[in-house]
């Protein structure tokens, strides 16, 4: 049987990950291509049921990644999105769903090798903890 | 002690001062339900003794009791605390209401501004009690796939019914995610992902915001144990961002600022 190959969705913000991942392109770098991109305006715009929703479509590893801190193109959205991100896994820990599965990077335009990098090591890491059964299961489970 | 109380809330009606108040009265068995009195002579059907639970500040953002005018309310801690966090996210305004204060043991306490029912706050015990503190730590010391199972079988029990949502007075909003159907964020017939997810969405939309009523779990005619959430979120507040919600109405929300020096270790 062929190699398990994860289906991992990223959301990146525009002005940094995005153009970061832009610049691993045209860098000529090469990154596992297990990943589907969503463009956002801002880390801020990651609403918590985002990440949710991408695990019920068959996800199972999520990247959310951004401007580093001081750096965002609305001055504050990445600050306000790490707040909410600390509380949010510890909700998603508490409740059990697997914590390892969602990955947060800070990475900036400039930095297109790091984008290939975290990528390849989140694929990676997710290759390891195999498809995200326990959740894939209860989508499939019908009424109760 | 009751007398005092119904003193009270007979003096207000007559007064005019308020032409409403929310309260307690005998309900079936048991149980307290809440009374509106509207009239001098129904503040004597007011009660106030150990099954008085309820956090009575829900109704103070419903239109059908802004529509009788100036309420009075007689609240306990936890419904002081509701009404602090509803003045901070300007749903009730000093001035608009009178609160009757009632210490845990129904004493009638002095409330005449926000001020006063901070400086009150502010010397009540708040920590969890033993008990609940030994619930929590029970489902911290589980694997995760034992936290897993473990809620997946209490939110099976789920019939969204939203009573949580309703008993809650931090749920105010009049348009809910939930009905939202454009994206469908929460599957609306009770399945184990739309479970899910809608506790999510309850436990996080209440982060730093929830005041500890237990109104949820009291109103669940399931038996989730949604404190449970509702706590292990407050006390995670409390210890990233030292923020404790409802002790005053001029705080901020924990999740509505930010500090740059704000810790985590796990962005790379």
């Amino acid at each position: 049987m062929a190699e398990f190959e994860p289906k991992i969705v990223a959301f990146v913000c525009n002005w940094c990950t995005y153009a970061g991942a832009d610049l691993t392109g045209t860098s000529r770098i090469k990154y596992a291509p297990n990943v589907r991109m969503i463009r956002l305006p801002c880390t801020g715009r990651i609403d918590f049921m985002l990440l949710l929703k991408a695990f019920d479509q068959g996800a199972d590893g999520i990247i959310v990644s951004g401007c580093h801190p001081g750096d965002c193109h609305y001055t504050a959205g990445n600050f306000h999105a790490r707040r909410r991100w600390i509380i949010f896994r510890q909700l998603l820990d508490f409740i059990g769903i697997d914590a390892r599965r969602i990955h947060f990077a800070w990475i900036s335009a400039a930095e297109g090798a790091k984008f290939a990098q975290f990528v390849n090591s989140v694929t990676a890491e997710i290759k390891k903890l195999g498809p995200y059964q326990s959740y894939q299961k209860a989508i499939g489970a019908g009424i109760e | 002690m009751m007398d005092e109380l119904r003193k009270k809330a007979k003096e207000l009606l007559l007064a005019g001062a308020v032409k409403v108040v929310i309260g307690y009265g005998k309900g079936s068995g048991k149980k307290a339900r809440p009374l509106f009195a509207r009239r001098p002579e129904q503040a004597d059907k007011l009660i106030f003794d150990g099954s008085c639970q309820q956090n009575l500040a829900v109704y103070l953002t419903k239109p059908e009791l802004k529509a009788l005018g100036r309420p009075a309310i007689v609240a306990a801690l936890p419904a002081m605390r509701a009404i602090l966090q509803l003045a901070m996210e300007n749903q009730v305004a000093e001035g608009l209401l009178v609160v009757i204060g009632l210490s845990p043991e129904g004493k009638l306490i002095e409330l005449p501004d926000f001020k006063a029912m901070e400086d009150y706050l502010a010397g009540a015990a708040l920590e969890l009690t033993a008990e609940q503190k030994a619930k929590l730590e029970k489902i911290e010391k589980m694997s995760p796939e034992e936290r897993r199972q473990y809620w997946q079988d209490q939110f099976a029990k789920c019939i969204k019914c939203y009573a949580c949502r309703a008993a809650c007075p931090m749920c105010y909003c009049a348009s809910c995610l939930v009905e939202c159907n454009q994206p469908q964020w929460v599957p609306a017939p009770s399945h184990a992902i739309g479970n899910l997810q809608w506790h999510v969405i309850r436990a996080m939309h209440l982060a730093g915001r929830c005041v500890d009523c237990g109104d949820c779990e009291r109103a669940c005619p399931a038996g989730i144990p949604l404190s449970l959430l509702n706590q292990k979120l407050a006390a995670e507040v409390f210890k990233n961002f030292k923020a404790r919600a409802g002790l005053s109405a001029k705080q901020e929300y924990a999740l509505g600022v930010f500090k740059p020096e704000d810790k985590e270790n796990f962005i790379k």
